[in-house]
């Protein structure tokens, strides 16, 4: 077993709660879910490779109410995940280390998700309309 | 209960008696998982792109955009970095929270075989697309 005196860091329960805390998690569960969308993105090329059938069966689908829920999630994930990425980034070339800079990068990442992704469905809603 | 001279030894005394030490692939994952990210950074933009230029697009169109090789170039370097970026990541994932050691493992060979086969499926569709332009 290990030593008693091993120093052990507090459950995060511990701390008073923090955005960096909430957007830390939400890049491993948008990672995940993205993982997930990964597989659809080979139904769509498999679909398109089978025949008209099958890839007008896909298209129906992904038109669907359920289809746009799904396919607005998939969308918002990859915007935050991609933005929280380039966070990582920033901090793996060594800068942004700043407590203000945390939160200052993490608010951008927020907001920047939610125009981006708003900014797609308009231009999706636009060529849907005009097709 | 500590030997002398140990007491500040951060690990656990069981990981000193089996004496086994780092692999040295660490390194060589966080490497991978930013390299590949690195290239998703500047793909998945143009992937969205290729999707929106592709809405209300016929069967035949889809199909004739996708075969140009300036088009399934990009798109198997994309497939080829999310699988293996997902990989890397879920690796991650299970190795945090999957404590179950039988289970963990489990779950490893099922996900690494899930990406593989996610892989080899948009290639071979890919390979389709274009070959039977």
């Amino acid at each position: 077993m290990a030593t008693p005196e091993r120093p052990l860091s507090p459950f995060t329960d511990i701390y008073r709660w923090q955005i960096t805390m909430t957007l830390s998690i939400l890049h491993r569960i948008t990672g995940v879910v993205l993982a997930l969308g990964a597989f659809g993105v080979v139904w769509w090329l498999l679909a398109v490779s089978a025949s008209d059938q099958r890839y007008a069966q896909f298209s129906e689908l992904a038109q669907s109410l359920p289809g746009r829920i799904v396919l607005g999630g998939f969308s918002y994930c990859l915007m935050y995940h991609l933005l929280n990425g380039l966070r990582h980034l920033l901090w793996d070339s060594g800068r942004g280390f700043e407590i203000k800079q945390f939160y200052a990068t993490g608010w951008t990442v927020v907001v920047l998700s939610f125009v981006l992704t708003g900014g797609i469905w308009m231009l999706a809603l636009q060529h849907g309309a005009a097709a | 209960m500590s030997a002398p001279g140990m007491d500040k030894s951060m690990r656990n005394p069981l990981a000193q008696a089996r004496g086994l030490g780092s692999a040295k692939d660490g390194v060589h994952h966080w490497w991978m998982q930013r390299l590949t990210a690195i290239a998703l950074a500047l793909l998945s933009p143009w992937f969205i792109w290729l999707l929106l230029s592709l809405l209300g697009a016929s069967h035949a169109e889809v199909r004739s955009t996708l075969a140009n090789p300036r088009c399934a170039l990009p798109l198997l370097a994309f497939v080829l970095a999310l699988f293996w970026h997902a990989k890397l990541g879920l690796q991650v994932v299970i190795e945090d929270y999957v404590h179950t050691r039988w289970m963990e493992v489990a779950l490893q060979v099922v996900m690494t075989f899930a990406c593989a086969l996610g892989a080899l499926a948009s290639v071979f569709a890919i390979m389709r697309i274009v070959l039977a332009h």
